[in-house]
């Protein structure tokens, strides 16, 4: 492997039934940051049928140039073609990096995709480098510069651990949905397209799909959620969680709870936080009346950001809030939701 | 029909983790159980045994200790272990690990290989779909059901929103969800059965069709440049502020952090 011949940013833009997900976009800001390090361009790889009409979106959002496969055979996700359809892309275009969202889909075509080409993968990333490997200067070890530094959660969250790939190319990894900002939109960008078919013949390892089943209005698992929502005792009954409700609509986030919650039966099992609950990483969470027993933090710590309301400002909470608010919730919470429905409308 | 299971003995990650001065685990010092998504997949094959009539064989790689999670398996009712032990296999990579795993099954016969999604240590999912890659077979991940029909396996797979019934010809490799079933419990007369069992141990040699820089941490592409035990999160800013003013701070630092 020719090293030096390995070029250029790539991203997976994925989408699902025509509409690009969120990562694509989240991983074309994060592409321009390491692009810029680079002194290269971002590549959005878009993988379809009947997708074209998603480039202009992709260009608003940052991306150079946009390798569109577009092909019958890739309407719905299926490991082999797509996984086809990217190691086909890696083969001729040769990236250097090459970027997927750890997304159910992702973290199924990605080690397919690496496996294929022969590179290392690294799973799940939270923050992504360029630097040096190794990262100091090891007598008889060659320092190698520009590498991509891939830094991710392992042990439950127990430790942090930073990956280099340096004798493989592309460097690959999966990137955790909802780290990674979105670039600025910039209506007028346009990128350079350029249509790509690698041919698609059923073989073996292509799946059949027998049925499509989409949920409908299945309460979201609080694992899963991007935005939580999240009472203690202090909410002071089951009725109250209406407050909680609301602004979860809002937000379109889930509502949890901590276990004193659970214990009183005002919310069942499935939506407790904590160590004899569930372990919860959502983009955001809010602590609304609950005072942060370790049992709880050990549940929650992980979340990216941590806003908490609670009227005893020595709550152990506030150890762990980025943001906290010394107040009573029912004060807070009404005004709080009507505020963002506010926004939210004037955004839209 | 013949079904392989790759299972996990893994760090009880409830534990604290150690280290070697390398960066690697040093998985020596630690509790350890069945990784809990290899155990789903696991308690899949045997109600494919129960169901359908099968042969199920454990595969594991790991120090000669990971015997025990082998014997487990056992237990709840596995025909037979194989542990994939060598000191050159040591600080693999998912790379160098599935080509290992791949490396031993070529000496199974099998109609079905079954891993979990993840393991709790690494939790990369990244495995089960490397192995499939190697063999040349079909995958399937995120398994929230599994059928067999005549030669081909029909699986409920998991998206975030939505599952695809997806049909597959044998053979194929599945990675199970720890949310597929309860497993099973072992019974007295399986644990006494699985330890007068023989477990068959392959080392380097037994590998088919696998390089010597495929292998261990010579061979796997990725490299650790740092690991630490996590720094915990201080406090960050706590206000004490009217209703008013409060709900504008929290709509301020939502705008700053990109949430609205």
């Amino acid at each position: 492997m020719n090293i030096s011949e390995y070029k250029g940013v790539f991203v997976f833009a994925q989408q699902v039934d025509n509409k690009l997900s969120g990562i694509a976009l989240e991983l074309i800001g994060k592409g321009k940051d390491l692009a810029k390090d680079l002194e290269t361009e971002v590549t959005a790889v878009l993988v379809g049928s009947g997708v074209k009409n998603l480039t202009d979106r992709l260009a608003a959002y940052g991306a150079d140039k946009i390798i569109l496969i577009d092909d019958p055979e890739l309407k719905e996700y299926r490991t082999e073609p797509y996984a086809h359809a990217l190691s086909s892309v890696i083969e001729k275009y040769k990236p250097e990096i090459f970027l997927v969202g750890a997304t159910a889909i992702g973290r199924d075509l990605a080690p397919r995709v690496c496996a294929r080409v022969h590179t290392g993968l690294t799973a799940d990333c939270t923050q992504l480098d360029i630097g040096d490997f190794p990262l100091n200067p090891i007598p008889g070890k060659e320092q190698l510069h520009n590498q991509l530094l891939m830094t991710r959660p392992a042990f439950g969250g127990n430790t942090i651990a930073t990956i280099a790939c340096p004798q493989f190319r592309p460097q690959m990894a999966t990137v955790r949905p909802g780290v990674m900002q979105k670039a600025p939109k910039n209506e007028g960008a346009t990128a350079v397209i350029e249509e790509f078919n690698p041919g698609f013949t059923p073989d073996g390892k292509y799946v059949e799909i027998l049925e499509v089943v989409k949920s409908v209005v299945d309460a979201v698992d609080i694992m899963d959620a991007k935005i939580l929502v999240s009472g203690g005792r202090g909410v002071g009954g089951e009725e109250n969680f209406k407050l909680l409700n609301e602004l979860a609509e809002v937000l379109g986030a889930t509502v949890s709870c901590s276990r004193a919650v659970v214990d009183a039966g005002w919310k069942a099992k499935d939506l407790q936080v904590g160590q004899t609950g569930k372990t919860v990483r959502p983009n955001v969470y809010f602590a609304v009346g609950i005072s942060g027993a370790i049992q709880h933090l050990a549940g929650m710590e992980e979340s990216d950001l941590i806003i908490a309301i609670n009227k005893d400002e020595t709550a152990p909470i506030f150890d762990v809030a980025d943001y906290g608010i010394v107040g009573d919730l029912n004060k807070i919470l009404p005004s709080l939701t009507d505020k963002l429905r506010a926004e939210m409308a004037a955004n839209s | 029909m013949k079904i392989v299971v790759c299972i996990k003995q893994v760090p009880d990650t409830k534990g604290g983790v150690k280290f070697n001065p390398d960066g690697t685990l040093d998985r020596g010092a630690m509790l350890t159980i069945m990784n809990p998504d290899d155990k789903a997949g696991l308690e899949a094959a045997l109600r494919l045994k129960d169901q359908y009539g099968a042969e199920v064989t454990v595969l594991t790689m790991g120090l000669p200790k990971a015997e025990e999670v082998l014997r487990e398996a056992m237990a709840m009712g596995a025909d037979r272990g194989v542990l994939v032990t060598d000191r050159v296999l040591g600080g693999a990579d998912t790379w160098a690990t599935s080509q290992t795993l791949a490396g031993a099954i070529r000496n199974l016969e099998y109609d079905l290989i079954i891993t979990g999604r993840q393991a709790i240590d690494g939790d990369t999912a990244q495995v089960g779909p490397q192995i499939s890659e190697h063999l040349g077979i079909p995958v399937i991940s995120y398994a929230q059901k599994i059928q067999i029909e005549n030669d081909s396996v029909i699986v409920e797979r998991q998206y975030d929103d939505r599952y695809h019934v997806l049909k597959a010809k044998m053979p194929c490799l599945i990675t199970a969800l720890a949310e597929l079933n309860d497993a099973r419990y072992m019974t007295p007369g399986g644990i006494l059965d699985a330890y007068n069992k023989e477990i068959t141990v392959w080392g380097r040699a037994d590998l088919i069709d696998v390089a010597d820089s495929d292998l261990g941490l010579k061979g796997s592409p990725t490299q650790i440049a740092k690991a630490s035990d996590k720094v915990r999160k201080g406090a960050g800013e706590k206000v004490t502020l009217d209703p008013v003013e409060s709900v504008d701070y929290i709509i301020d630092k939502l705008k700053v952090k990109h949430v609205i």
